[in-house]
């Protein structure tokens, strides 16, 4: 039980119901859409990339408590980054939630990602959790549609 | 809701043959609710296996030696079972598969080799994407359209609108028994008479009946009716495809290879007579064999009764669940077999499965393989819990715990 508490906290049954950074993005100069088949989640990103920088970012689309809430928080953490920070970002996310490493240390600067720890203790969930990122990914790379298989 | 002790299975010695079922899941005793994905397999059909491979192991057909005798013969048993548990009318009716996803395959391939630009395919907004996939194929290689026959808000097929779609131009209706999303049971002996008066060809989907109604491919007037073992109790990999013997005979091979022919030169082969001409290659024949046991295992206990014990489980659910605040059960309200497709608000389907599952209850959460069924109730994803005859009302109200766990997690 003490596992599912860590999952859903605060942090991201607020970011649940509260996304931050939600809707369109008029003046996106990037976009991207991500699907996740296992359980039919989907999500648009839009983006603003000014001088190889995050100017705004935006999201779209409807899924579970974990893929809602780590799209907002990772809205939040990019926003004004350079495309290698958020590479980098990512990829102690993506370590994180796997499990692969403890990532503390990392996120000092991130606190709120963090709150997404708990998904290790879930493997079938780490591709909820990291939808919006591989869509980001997407985005960055170009644009075009992002799956989790 | 008392439990009518008529209907009553002695479930706990049903429980007894599956040892997958006696586990703990986090902790809690294992309540597996996701038998529309797949059963679970009773310990005769597992024995049924592994003595086909350590007694009886050899390739069919043609061998002289003793252990290819009996090989054959059991695979030639087992097409006889499945041919009295469809009720049709020969064994050679039956051609052994993967499941159903390969026989709608077949026929999307061999019976759609002859369709031509402007004929139509009707399907139902209820299909499973097996049903609608292969179809979408055969009418891009032939210039064919799929209409689909809608359904009213709960769930039932709207019978007048199906009929509505029917004309010289449809060749082929293609449709589920019983649907995975929902539960709903289709009236296939109506569709197939309209069909029929339309000189259509019928096929049923027959993945979600198959463990919970008697079937009469006859009397439902099915051309073609096709299930898989996996959800009948029996393994993975082995499905069948019954087809009216005459209708078999016209059609053209779908695979290519070994005993699917008479007589092959470089020059051309003829193929072999029906069922051998659709089963190319070694066949699963220790799949045919424990799908055989299953089919006795369920004929034992009897389909009638089974099918009375899940619907008073499926009544209790009902019950249980209708209760819980900003709770919408999907579907029709009875006449359905064996699910309870359902949303809760403020809830996302994928973690009511996540927190259902720390306490053992294992029910499915996504779109069923049926998105344009999804699309149709305005949902992206819901719920499900589908039983078998060996669930149990204790099962049934561990998942209404479960889901209050679930309100209490997400706050709502």
């Amino acid at each position: 039980m003490s596992d599912l508490r860590e999952l859903y906290q605060e942090v991201i049954l607020d970011h649940n119901h509260r996304p931050r950074n939600q809707g369109e993005l008029p003046d996106a100069n990037a976009v991207a859409e991500g699907h996740n088949p296992l359980c039919g989640d989907q999500l648009t990103l839009y983006l603003k990339v000014e001088d190889g920088k995050i100017a705004d970012i935006r999201f779209q689309g409807c899924g579970c408590a974990i893929s809602t809430a780590s799209a907002s928080l990772m809205t939040e953490a990019v926003k004004g980054k350079s495309v290698d920070e958020v590479r980098e970002i990512f990829h102690r996310f993506h370590a994180l939630v796997t499990g692969e490493a403890e990532g503390q240390e990392f996120f000092d600067e991130f606190d709120s990602l963090m709150a997404l720890a708990g998904v290790k203790e879930f493997p079938v969930r780490v591709k909820c959790a990291t939808l919006a990122w591989h869509t980001l990914q997407q985005a960055l790379e170009g644009g075009g549609v992002a799956s989790t298989e | 809701m008392v439990v009518d002790s008529e209907v009553v299975l002695d479930v706990e010695a049903f429980r007894a043959e599956f040892p997958a079922l006696r586990q703990q899941v986090r902790g809690f005793p294992l309540a597996y609710l996701d038998n529309a994905a797949t059963t679970q397999k009773p310990r005769r059909v597992l024995e049924a296996i592994s003595r086909f491979y350590e007694r009886d192991n050899a390739n069919v057909h043609r061998g002289v030696h003793e252990l290819s005798v009996r090989a054959t013969k059991l695979y030639h048993e087992a097409r006889a079972t499945v041919a009295s548990f469809l009720g049709a009318e020969r064994p050679e009716e039956i051609v052994f598969l993967r499941g159903c996803t390969e026989a709608i395959n077949l026929l999307a391939h061999s019976l759609g080799s002859r369709l031509r630009p402007g004929d139509e395919i009707v399907l139902s907004e209820l299909e499973h994407h097996s049903n609608i996939v292969p179809w979408q194929m055969a009418c891009e290689r032939t210039g064919a359209k799929i209409r689909v026959a809608p359904i009213h808000d709960d769930g039932t097929l709207d019978l007048e609108a199906y009929r509505g779609l029917l004309s010289e131009r449809t060749k082929i209706v293609s449709i589920l028994h019983v649907s995975n999303a929902l539960g709903t049971i289709n009236p296939i002996r109506e569709i197939a008479e309209a069909a029929h008066a339309a000189g259509a060809t019928v096929i049923v989907d027959g993945a979600q009946a198959a463990p919970h109604l008697p079937i009469g491919v006859r009397a439902l007037g099915a051309d073609f009716y096709a299930f898989s073992g996996h959800k009948v109790y029996g393994p993975t990999g082995i499905g069948a495809l019954y087809g009216r013997y005459e209708l078999l005979e016209e059609l053209p091979p779908f695979l290519g290879g070994g005993d699917m022919i008479a007589r092959v030169t470089f020059e051309g082969t003829t193929y072999a007579k029906p069922p051998a001409r659709f089963e190319a290659g070694t066949p699963n024949i220790s799949g045919a064999v424990g799908l055989a046991e299953a089919i006795r295992f369920v004929q034992e206990i009897g389909l009638e009764r089974i099918g009375r014990w899940e619907e008073t489980l499926t009544k209790l659910a009902h019950e249980a669940l209708g209760d819980i605040p900003g709770l919408t059960i999907h579907g029709p309200k009875d006449r359905k077999a064996g699910v309870v497709s359902f949303s809760l608000r403020g809830a996302h389907p994928h973690d009511i499965g996540t927190i259902l599952d720390t306490q053992g209850v294992a029910i499915r959460a996504g779109h069923h393989c049926a998105q344009p069924l999804m699309a149709r109730l305005g949902v992206p994803a819901t719920a499900r819990a589908s039983f078998g005859l060996y669930n149990t009302p204790e099962e049934v109200q561990a998942l209404a715990r479960g889901l209050e766990e679930v309100r209490r997690v997400l706050g709502l």
